[in-house]
């Protein structure tokens, strides 16, 4: 490597706040000392040739920058989005150029679409072989455009500390999302006169927030004060934008039920008096059934995606839509606003809450009740005390909730075991939920679970898995095993690809094509990592085996096999209404 | 509602990439882009696209929502054929000796504007500057005049309501933007253009 030489150690007499005087450092140096700068502790990355000249400077940085090296950059993408949504930090990712930087895809698409604020540093090679097919390069940026909040190629050294200044500011403001910054080789190394690192806090092309237009904050609050059956149903902006407890006043005054998506679930306690469930294609019978009975829909930062909605046309059409939203483009993108109150509900929320009429709700919200209990009898009961022997995926949760008290982070995979999880699980904190909601990324939890053990190590992390999903990045065991973060995992293994399974029972005639999944001895997996684990079948030992997984002090893997052919339901089946949701087969 | 011909001038800033980064929020939605240009514009490095979609409004609305989401992009507008003054270049090789020969072509080539850029002994070329209809009117009579080759420019255009975007420019320097942040100004605004 003619790379090492040319490196100088930074050492500790240099500072991460701006130097006053200018000094030669490398494009690497200046990376890392960016990331000192806006106070970067844990990178998730993986090393190559590409790269190598910031791993060579990240070796004199190795006490300052906690490096957790994966098994796969998948895995450290989505360990950087667990990071990124427990802590309310920006994860930090290296990865090499080509393999490297294409593995990183399917995490930058799912943190796009769930809003999740990241910096992926990619290697590239050197400028003068740029679109030479040269060894490992790929067009990282030209792949990664539609998938990135902004990306940007660096082929001079001296660009750095600006454009990471950029990144982090793009990646964290407005609505959070994905940036790449793609390091050519030379200006990894070259040396240039650095003057210190300037945090970046305006671009003038970048408006992170739109402008707050008292005149939409009035008519939002004539309209619900002249409600008589108003409905809140919130999304992930609401902890994006750091707004609980606005968000908590704005209800509580104004009384008003509300129901989550599943990217907006733990904003509020799930057993907070006003909250009413979940939405969406597996969410409560109620909220669904009765977003086609309210008369004001006051959406807040949600952006409407087709699992919530079912069927547009028969979406909401008897309501006015109230939609808080940061992002202008969503307002009028999927369901039409009556009134838009464009900006961030930070500051949007106690305006409203100011000019809301404090009221109560009691017939309405008992409309909610009305249909919880019938959900309760017809599916929830069974689902969490089952008439048979066979282990339900919804018992696992409950059994969790009561040794848990609603304080871990539940990070899930995707699939049935997901819905039922956001279903049942009881969340006391902000930031708990952890799931793959927009891109529906298998996969997504064991890594996920292990950049959220070290993005908020002062909670439990619980990743509750499928035996499929868990198939798909199993390899970051390994990373357990080095570097040791706390994630308790539970395989729920119904030995099916589940939630195809069920679609195939319903709508294809039961023709499973391709979903019989077989595992292999996962606690067996597990022992070979070094991490200690079990798996159960039977009811007697669930209690007791999660208690001795939740008291393990380091991580631990639980099998539960679960029935094979349960379904998730109520369900809105695809194509239809939210009102048409069923509760159970037969009405399928 | 029904598609028509809208015209999207974007004020961007000059950034490798953002060509992609446009387009493809058209061809992701499968939409066509009937013709794009870029150019400089009134202020000194900022840059304008001009893109021309066959669309609904409400298609176009969420389109120039989605461009103004791009971190490069300063503003996009969308404007229908009566809000705008705009033109296309087009340019015909033609074999010179039936030109020279026919008395027709001539008349026709004067009818339509057309400027002779080149004259060689075996083609002469011509420039036509207008409206899309009449540059296509024009393939059609040189055909059988044994037309050789044609291209045309994609479209520029300037909004007859548009003050310029040196003021607004300002705005965005500023931390806080006008409130104007999602909206076209220059929509509905005709009465205040006086046109021929």
């Amino acid at each position: 490597m003619d790379t090492v030489q040319e490196i100088k150690t930074p050492g500790k007499e240099h500072p991460a706040t701006p130097a006053k005087e200018v000094r030669e450092v490398s494009g690497s140096v200046a990376v890392l000392e960016a990331l000192l700068a806006e106070g970067v502790e844990t990178i998730f990355g993986y090393p190559g040739g590409a790269i190598m000249p910031i791993y060579d400077a990240l070796y004199d940085y190795r006490e300052k920058l906690n490096h957790i090296l994966v098994r796969h950059e998948q895995g450290a993408i989505h360990a950087a989005q667990g990071f990124a949504r427990v802590s309310r930090n920006v994860g930090v990712v290296f990865a090499t150029s080509g393999p490297g930087a294409t593995n990183l895809v399917t995490g930058l698409a799912d943190a796009m679409i769930d809003s999740t604020p990241l910096v992926c540093v990619t290697g590239q090679v050197f400028a003068h072989l740029l679109g030479t097919d040269a060894f490992q390069e790929t067009d990282v940026i030209n792949i990664t455009t539609p998938i990135t909040k902004w990306n940007y190629q660096v082929t001079d050294a001296s660009e750095i500390p600006s454009v990471l200044a950029k990144a982090f500011y793009i990646a964290r403001s407005g609505r959070p999302g994905p940036v790449v910054i793609d390091i050519t080789k030379n200006a990894q190394i070259q040396k240039f006169s650095y003057a210190g690192y300037q945090k970046c806090d305006h671009i003038r092309s970048y408006r992170p927030k739109p402008i707050v237009r008292k005149k939409y904050v009035e008519e939002a609050a004539k309209l619900i004060n002249e409600a008589e059956r108003p409905f809140v149903i919130f999304g992930q902006g609401v902890i994006l934008g750091n707004a609980e407890v606005e968000f908590r006043k704005f209800i509580e005054k104004a009384g008003i039920p509300s129901a989550w998506t599943i990217m907006g679930m733990s904003a509020i306690p799930t057993d907070h008096p006003l909250g009413v469930g979940m939405l969406g294609m597996h969410g409560n019978y109620g909220p669904n059934v009765l977003t086609n009975e309210c008369d004001v829909l006051i959406a807040v930062g949600m952006r409407f995606d087709d699992r919530v909605t079912g069927r547009l046309d028969k979406y909401a059409k008897q309501a006015k839509v109230i939609h808080l939203d940061i992002d202008p483009s969503e307002i009028d993108k999927n369901v039409k606003a009556t009134v838009p109150v464009w900006g961030d509900c930070k500051e949007t929320l106690p305006m409203l809450t100011a000019l809301v009429e404090q009221k109560l709700y009691p017939q309405w919200i008992q409309r909610f009740r009305d249909f919880q209990q019938k959900e309760e009898d017809q599916v929830i009961h069974e689902e969490l005390n089952p008439s048979t022997d066979i282990l339900t995926m919804g018992e696992v949760i409950k059994e969790l909730n009561a040794l848990t008290n609603g304080d871990a982070i539940v990070v899930t995979d995707v699939g049935q075991h997901q819905m039922v999880a956001c279903r049942y699980a009881k969340f006391n904190q902000s930031k708990s939920n952890v799931t793959s909601g927009g891109l529906g990324t298998m996969g997504y939890a064991l890594p996920a679970a292990i950049g959220a053990a070290f993005g908020d190590p002062s909670r439990p992390t619980v990743a509750i898995i499928g035996d499929g999903g868990f198939q798909m990045t199993l390899q970051e065991l390994g990373t357990i095993m080095q570097f040791k973060p706390h994630v308790k995992i539970i395989i729920l293994n119904n030995q099916f690809l589940g939630m195809v399974r069920q679609w195939q029972q319903l709508f294809h005639e039961k023709r499973y094509s391709f979903v019989d999944i077989t595992s292999p001895d996962f606690v067996q997996v597990a022992k070979g990592f070094g991490i200690p684990g079990k798996s159960i079948s039977k009811r007697e030992d669930l209690k007791p085996t999660l208690a001795a997984m939740l008291n393990e002090p380091g991580s631990f893997l639980l099998e539960v096999m679960v029935g094979k052919e349960n379904n998730v339901f109520p369900m809105v089946p695809q194509g239809r209404g939210v009102a048409e949701i069923v509760l159970c087969r037969e009405d399928v | 509602m029904l598609k028509q011909e809208y015209t999207i001038t974007v004020y961007t800033e000059n950034q490798i990439g953002l060509l992609n980064r446009i387009a493809i929020i058209f061809s992701r939605r499968k939409i066509n882009i009937e013709s794009l240009n870029t150019s400089p514009s009134e202020v000194d490095s900022v840059h304008r696209f001009t893109i021309v979609i066959n669309e609904t409004e409400e298609v176009v609305r969420k389109l120039c929502r989605q461009i103004e989401k791009q971190v490069e992009v300063l503003k996009a507008y969308y404007n229908t054929l009566d809000e705008i003054v705009w033109q296309e270049l087009a340019l015909y090789k033609v074999p010179t000796d039936i030109i020279a020969e026919e008395v027709k072509v001539e008349r026709l080539l004067r009818e339509y504007g057309a400027k002779a850029i080149v004259i060689r002994k075996d083609y002469t070329v011509f420039e036509v500057t207008g409206h899309r209809e009449e540059t296509d009117n024009l393939i059609k009579v040189l055909e059988p005049y044994g037309l050789i080759e044609f291209v045309r420019s994609a479209r520029v255009a300037i909004i007859k309501d548009s003050d310029g975007f040196h003021e607004k420019l300002k705005e965005f320097e500023y931390r806080e933007p006008g409130e104007d942040a999602s909206e076209n100004e220059y929509l509905n605004e005709n009465e205040k253009v006086f046109s021929m």
